[in-house]
C-alpha cells in the first residue's frame, strides 16, 4: 500500500511539475492544482497511512495521526484562496496584455 | 552614560532642524548648534582626566554572539579626533548660517551634517571594531547625500556618485580586513587587538590583512590613486568641503592607521605601502594643486596633498613621526577650513572661482585678506606659523629614516620639493585672489565683502592657527601627546619645540620657501608649459571602467534573467533535482523496513485512477474544458484518498474545496481561449518531461522511504489531552481551534486578505472585449435551466441545515467551522448558478467583507475573552450542555472560535466567487459585489 501511495504522489508531482513548466497561465493553474494534491497528500501521509481510525477519542483502539490532518485541512482551503487569486491574476494579465502567455506577450510577436 | 551622549546628542539633535517652519535662519542654525556645542562641551569635561592619561571604556551588551557590543573608548586619540570633529563642526554650523542665509534648504544641511557629525563621532570613540564599521559606511552614506546636495547639478550627482564608489568599495575591503583581523586577534575590542600586535605581525594573513585594512583607510583618506573622488567632491556646497573634505571625513583613514598602529605598524611591508602611496600622494597633490586655476580645485588637491604628509609620517612610523603626524593633522584641520570658508565667501562675492577671472580682491574685502593670511601662510609654513613647526618636523623625520638606504637621500629630497610646491600653491591662492592686477569680468558685480560678523567662524579658526604656531607646546601637551601615547602605547620624551633647530631642517624649509617663492613668480610659463602637458584625464578612466563593470554585470544577469518565467522555473527545478538529489543518492536503503499494508482491488484500482486522471490533464492540456474535468477527478480521488485513509474531515474538505475551485476556474475559463496552442518543441517537451519526471521520481521514494519507516509524533499529547483539555472527541477540530488555535486565526487571516485581493483586482477588470473571440456566447446568454433552479431552492434550507449540523458537531465528530463553512458557500454558489446574479443578489445579503472581518473578529475576540479570567490568549473552557431534539452535546468557547472560522470561509469564498461571476454577467449588477 505505501508503495502504491508513493508511486501515485510521484505521478501527481510529475504532472504538476510537467504542467507548471508550460508556457500559459491557465496550465500553469492546473500544474499548480495538481501539485498542491500531491503535497497535501504528502504531508497528510507524514502521519502515515492508517485505515478505518479517525482521530475520534473512543471511536477505535489506535487513531490516525489528527496533527498533519489538521495541518492540511487548513491548506487544502488556503490552497483553494491562493487558486483564487492566480486565478484573477491571470484574467487580469490576459486582458490587459491581450494575451495568456505566463511572460505577459506571446513569442510569435516579437517576430512581427 | 555620558560617553554615549557625545554621539547621541548629534545624532538625536539631527531631527531638530526638521520641526520649525519658517523660523529665521539664525533661529534654525541656533537650534543646530544646540546639540553639537553640548557634545563639544561634554567633550571638553573630559578632557583633564583624559589628558593624564586616563582611558576611559564604557560597554554595553549588544550581540554578544557576533562580539558585537556597543563599546566606546575615549583616550587621548579619540578625544584628539572627537573634539576636532565637534569644535570645527560647531563653527561650520556657524558659517552655514550666513553661507545659506536665505536658502530653503538649510535645514537640510543641518540634518546632515549633525547625523554626519554623529557617525564620525562613532569612528573615533568606537572601542568595538565592528561598531567602528557601522559607523564608517554611515560617513559614506551621509557625504553622498552632502555632495549631492545640491541634487538638481548634474556635477554634484556625478561627484557623489564617484565617493560613494570609492569610499563605499574601500568599506567593503575594510570590512573584510576587519574581520580578518578580529579572527586574527580573537575579538573585535581595541583593548585586546592593541595588546596582540605581535602575534597579529606574526600571522600568516597579516599581508592580507594589512592590505585590505590600508585599502579601507586610502580610499576614505582620498590616497594616491584613490585621490580622485575628492576634487569632484568640491561641487558640494562649501560648508560642506570645509568640514568633510578638510577637516573631518578624509582623516578617518588617517585616524585608523593611527589607531591600529601598535597592532599593525613597524613591520617592513607596513613601512613600504604606507610610505610610498603617502609619497605619491604628497607629491601628486601638490603638483596638480599648482596648477589649479578653480579655487576649490587648488584647496582640494592641496588638501590631498597634505593627507599624503601625514601618511608618509605615519608610514615612517617612528615615535617622532607619529607625534608629527598628529600634530600636523591639527594643524591641517585648523588653517584648511578657514581656506575653504574664505574660497566659499569669495566664490558666492563673485560669482566664480576661476582665479584667471579672481583678481585684486584686496579692494574689495579687506578683512577677509588679513584673515585669510594667516591660515594660507601657515599653509605654505612661513615662520612662526604652525605649518612650519609642523613642516620641520617633517623635515627632521625624513633626515632621520637610515633604512631602507634609498630612503636615506630620496626621502628628504622629496618632501623638500613637495614643500615647494605647497609654498607655490599657497601663495598663489592667497597672491592670485587678493592682488594680482584687478579682476576679470566677474559675473558678480561689484564683488561685496560679507557682513563682520559672518567673518567670525574664520576668525577664530585663524586666531586658533596663530596660537598654535606661537605656543606649540600647549597644544601638544594638551592633545597631541596623549593621543600620541594612546596611538603608540610607548613613552615619548616631550617634544621641544624650542629645539626644532638643526641647521639641515632649517636649510630644508628655507629651500621649500625660496623656491616656491621662485617658482610662483615664474608661473606665466610654466602654466602655459603645463597646458602643453598631454592631459590625462583621470575621470575617464574611472567612467570607462564602471561602464565596462556595469556592461559586464548587465551581461551576466541578462543572461540569467531574461524574463522568461518558463526559464525561471526550469532552473529552480533543476537546482532542486540536483541539490536534493545529491543527498537522496546517499539513503543506503529506501524501504525503512516498517511492514506495508496489504493491497486491495478498489484501492489499487482508486489509485490508477487517479493517476490516469492527472496524466489524462497533461495529455489534454490543450483542450482547456476537458482538462479542468478531468483535474476535478484528480480532486475528487484525493477526498477519496483522505476517506480511505482515516481523515473524514479532510475528505470533506477537500471534497468542498474541490466543487469551488473547478466552479471558479471555470468561470475563468469563458475568458481565456478555450485551447492552449502547441508551442513546445518535441526538445523542451522531452526536457520538461525529464525534470518532472526526476522530481516526481524523488518525491515517490522520499515518501517511501519515510512511509516504511517508524514514526515518531508528538500527537499522544493531542489524544489524550483533547477531551480532559480541549473538551472535544474530534481531535482535528480540537487541535485547529484550541491547541494549535493561533495559527488557524493566522491562516484564516490570510483567507480573508485572498478573498478581499480578489475583490480588489476584479473591481477595476473590464472583461467586455474577451482575449479571444470565440463565441463566448454559449457561454453566458443561455438561460438558467429550470430544473437546476427548481431543485437548488430546495435544496438550500436542507444544505444549510446539514451545515448547522455539521459545525456543530465538529467538536465531536467529523465537522467544524472550516467544513461548516464550506457547505454554506457551495450551497450559496449553486443558488447563483441556477438563478443568475441578479436573481441571487436580489434574495442575499452580500455584505461579504464585513462578514469576513466579523469572522475574524470573533476569532480574536474570543481569544481576548480568556484574558479577562486570567488565562493566555486563545484559552478555551468548556461545559456540557444538554439541548432537547439534538441532545447532549460539549459546548466550548472554542465553538465561538469556530464560528469565527465558519464566518471568514464563508464570506472569503462568497466573497471571490461573487466577484468571478460578476466578470462574466453582460448585464450584471455593474458595481462591486460585497
Amino acid at each position: 500500500m505505501e508503495l502504491l501511495y508513493a508511486i501515485t504522489l510521484g505521478v501527481l508531482t510529475t504532472c504538476g511539475i510537467y504542467l507548471l513548466l508550460r508556457a500559459r497561465t491557465f496550465t500553469v493553474i492546473l500544474g499548480l492544482t495538481l501539485l498542491s494534491h500531491a503535497v497535501n497528500l504528502y504531508l497528510f501521509a507524514s502521519g502515515r497511512l492508517v485505515a478505518g481510525a479517525p482521530a475520534i477519542v473512543g471511536l477505535t483502539e489506535r487513531s490516525a495521526d489528527p496533527l498533519p490532518q489538521a495541518l492540511v485541512l487548513t491548506a487544502i482551503v488556503i490552497g483553494f484562496a491562493m487558486t483564487a487569486f492566480v486565478v484573477v491574476l491571470a484574467l487580469k494579465a490576459a486582458v490587459e496584455l491581450r494575451n495568456d502567455h505566463v511572460d505577459g506577450e506571446n513569442p510569435d510577436e516579437d517576430l512581427t | 552614560m555620558a560617553l554615549g551622549l557625545v554621539i547621541l546628542l548629534p545624532l538625536l539633535g539631527a531631527l531638530l532642524p526638521a520641526f520649525p517652519r519658517g523660523g529665521t535662519s539664525r533661529q534654525l542654525a541656533c537650534l543646530a548648534a544646540l546639540p553639537a556645542v553640548s557634545s563639544f562641551a561634554l567633550l571638553l569635561s573630559w578632557l583633564p582626566r583624559v589628558s593624564g592619561g586616563e582611558t576611559v571604556i564604557r560597554k554595553l551588551s549588544w550581540l554578544p554572539s557576533l562580539g558585537l557590543d556597543v563599546a566606546l573608548r575615549l583616550d587621548g586619540l579619540s578625544l584628539l579626533f572627537a573634539l576636532l570633529i565637534t569644535g570645527i563642526g560647531c563653527l561650520i554650523l556657524l558659517y552655514a548660517r550666513y553661507y545659506f542665509e536665505g536658502n530653503a534648504s538649510a535645514a537640510r544641511f543641518y540634518i546632515l551634517v549633525l547625523l554626519f557629525m554623529a557617525a564620525m563621532l562613532g569612528i573615533v570613540l568606537a572601542e568595538n571594531l565592528l561598531f567602528m564599521l557601522v559607523f564608517w559606511e554611515l560617513t559614506s552614506l551621509v557625504s553622498f547625500l552632502l555632495i549631492g546636495f545640491n541634487s538638481g547639478r548634474q556635477a554634484a550627482r556625478l561627484g557623489a556618485r564617484m565617493t560613494l564608489v570609492i569610499t563605499g568599495g574601500g568599506g567593503l575591503a575594510l570590512l573584510g580586513g576587519i574581520v580578518l583581523l578580529g579572527q586574527i586577534a580573537g575579538s573585535y575590542e581595541l583593548s585586546v587587538v592593541l595588546e596582540a600586535g605581535d602575534r597579529i605581525r606574526a600571522h600568516d594573513h597579516y599581508a592580507l590583512m594589512l592590505n585590505l585594512l590600508l585599502l579601507g583607510a586610502f580610499t576614505k583618506s582620498a590616497q594616491f590613486p584613490f585621490h580622485l573622488w575628492l576634487p569632484h567632491a568640491m561641487t558640494a556646497p562649501t560648508p560642506v568641503s570645509a568640514y568633510l573634505h578638510s577637516a573631518t571625513m578624509v582623516k578617518a583613514g588617517l585616524f585608523l592607521l593611527a589607531r591600529l598602529h601598535p597592532a599593525l605598524a613597524e613591520t617592513e611591508l607596513w613601512f613600504h605601502l604606507v610610505t610610498l602611496t603617502g609619497m605619491a600622494t604628497l607629491m601628486v597633490g601638490a603638483f596638480v594643486a599648482m596648477f589649479m586655476h578653480d579655487m576649490k580645485g587648488l584647496l582640494a588637491y592641496s588638501t590631498v596633498s597634505h593627507l599624503g604628509l601625514i601618511m608618509l609620517l605615519l608610514g615612517l612610523g617612528t615615535p617622532m613621526a607619529v607625534a608629527a603626524a598628529l600634530f600636523h593633522l591639527v594643524c591641517h584641520a585648523l588653517f584648511k577650513a578657514p581656506l575653504f570658508m574664505m574660497a566659499g565667501y569669495v566664490d558666492r562675492a563673485t560669482g566664480t572661482r576661476d582665479m584667471r577671472h579672481i583678481n585684486g580682491m584686496w579692494r574689495f574685502m579687506p578683512v577677509l585678506m588679513v584673515l585669510s593670511a594667516i591660515p594660507a601662510a601657515a599653509m605654505a609654513g612661513l615662520p612662526l606659523m604652525s605649518g612650519y613647526l609642523s613642516k620641520k618636523m617633517l623635515f627632521g623625520e625624513s633626515l632621520l629614516v637610515t633604512t631602507p638606504s634609498w630612503a636615506t637621500v630620496i626621502i628628504p629630497a622629496w618632501v623638500t620639493v613637495a614643500g615647494l610646491f605647497s609654498v607655490a600653491y599657497s601663495i598663489r591662492i592667497f597672491h592670485n585672489v587678493y592682488f594680482n592686477g584687478r579682476p576679470i569680468d566677474l559675473p558678480v558685480w561689484p564683488p561685496r565683502e560679507p557682513r563682520l560678523a559672518a567673518l567670525t567662524p574664520i576668525a577664530l579658526l585663524a586666531l586658533a592657527t596663530l596660537y598654535v604656531g606661537l605656543a606649540p607646546a600647549g597644544l601638544n601637551t594638551l592633545l597631541v601627546h596623549p593621543a600620541f601615547l594612546a596611538s603608540r602605547q610607548a613613552e615619548l620624551a616631550a617634544y621641544d619645540f624650542t629645539a626644532l633647530g638643526g641647521t639641515l631642517p632649517m636649510l630644508m624649509s628655507l629651500v621649500a620657501l625660496v623656491g616656491g617663492a621662485l617658482f610662483y613668480r615664474m608661473r606665466g610659463p610654466l602654466f602655459r608649459l603645463h597646458a602643453r602637458l598631454p592631459e590625462v584625464d583621470a575621470t575617464e578612466i574611472f567612467d570607462w571602467i564602471m561602464l565596462r563593470i556595469i556592461a559586464l554585470s548587465q551581461q551576466r544577469v541578462f543572461q540569467l534573467e531574461n524574463g522568461s518565467q518558463q526559464r525561471y522555473l526550469t532552473f529552480i527545478m533543476v537546482t532542486v533535482v540536483v541539490l536534493v538529489g545529491v543527498e537522496l543518492l546517499a539513503v543506503a536503503r529506501w524501504n525503512g523496513g516498517v511492514a506495508m499494508a496489504p493491497l486491495d482491488p478498489l484501492t489499487v484500482l482508486a489509485a490508477i485512477l487517479l493517476c490516469l486522471a492527472a496524466i489524462g490533464v497533461v495529455v489534454f492540456h490543450h483542450a482547456r474544458l476537458p482538462a479542468l474535468l478531468l483535474l476535478g477527478v484528480t480532486g475528487l480521488f484525493v477526498t477519496v484518498a483522505f476517506a480511505r485513509f482515516s481523515a473524514p474531515d479532510l475528505a470533506l474538505t477537500q471534497l468542498m474545496v474541490e466543487v469551488m475551485a473547478v466552479v471558479i476556474m471555470m468561470l475563468a475559463l469563458s475568458f481565456l481561449p478555450q485551447q492552449s496552442p502547441r508551442e513546445s518543441s518535441r526538445r523542451r517537451m522531452a526536457r520538461d518531461l525529464a525534470i518532472a519526471g526526476l522530481m516526481g521520481g524523488g518525491v515517490a521514494a522520499f515518501s517511501f522511504a519515510i512511509l516504511t519507516r517508524p514514526q515518531r509524533t508528538i500527537s499522544d499529547f493531542f489524544l489524550a489531552n483533547s477531551l480532559p483539555g480541549g473538551g472535544g472527541t474530534n481531535v482535528v477540530n480540537v487541535i485547529l481551534v484550541d491547541f494549535r488555535g493561533f495559527d488557524t486565526l493566522g491562516e484564516i487571516t490570510v483567507l480573508g486578505i485572498a478573498a478581499v485581493a480578489v475583490f480588489a483586482f476584479t473591481r477595476d477588470l473590464h472583461l467586455k472585449e474577451r482575449v479571444v473571440d470565440t463565441n463566448p456566447a454559449h457561454w453566458v446568454a443561455e438561460p438558467h435551466p429550470i430544473m437546476l433552479g427548481t431543485v437548488a431552492r430546495l435544496v438550500l434550507p436542507i444544505a444549510l441545515l446539514v451545515s448547522a449540523y455539521i459545525f456543530l458537531r465538529g467538536h465531536n465528530l467529523p465537522g467544524g467551522g472550516f467544513i461548516a463553512g464550506l457547505i454554506t458557500a457551495v450551497a450559496l454558489t449553486l443558488q447563483y448558478m441556477a438563478g443568475g446574479l441578479v436573481w441571487a443578489q436580489e434574495r442575499m445579503l452580500t455584505a461579504f467583507r464585513p462578514l469576513i472581518g466579523a469572522g475574524i473578529l470573533i476569532a480574536v475576540f474570543t481569544g481576548i475573552g480568556s484574558w479577562l479570567f486570567g488565562y493566555p490568549f486563545l484559552t478555551s473552557a468548556h461545559g456540557h450542555m444538554h439541548l432537547p431534539l439534538i441532545g447532549d452535546f460539549e459546548l466550548a468557547t472554542a465553538m465561538l472560535f469556530d464560528l469565527g472560522v465558519y464566518a471568514t470561509v464563508v464570506g472569503a469564498t462568497l466573497l471571490i466567487l461573487a466577484n468571478l461571476g460578476k466578470l462574466m454577467t453582460v448585464a450584471g449588477p455593474g458595481k462591486e459585489i460585497g
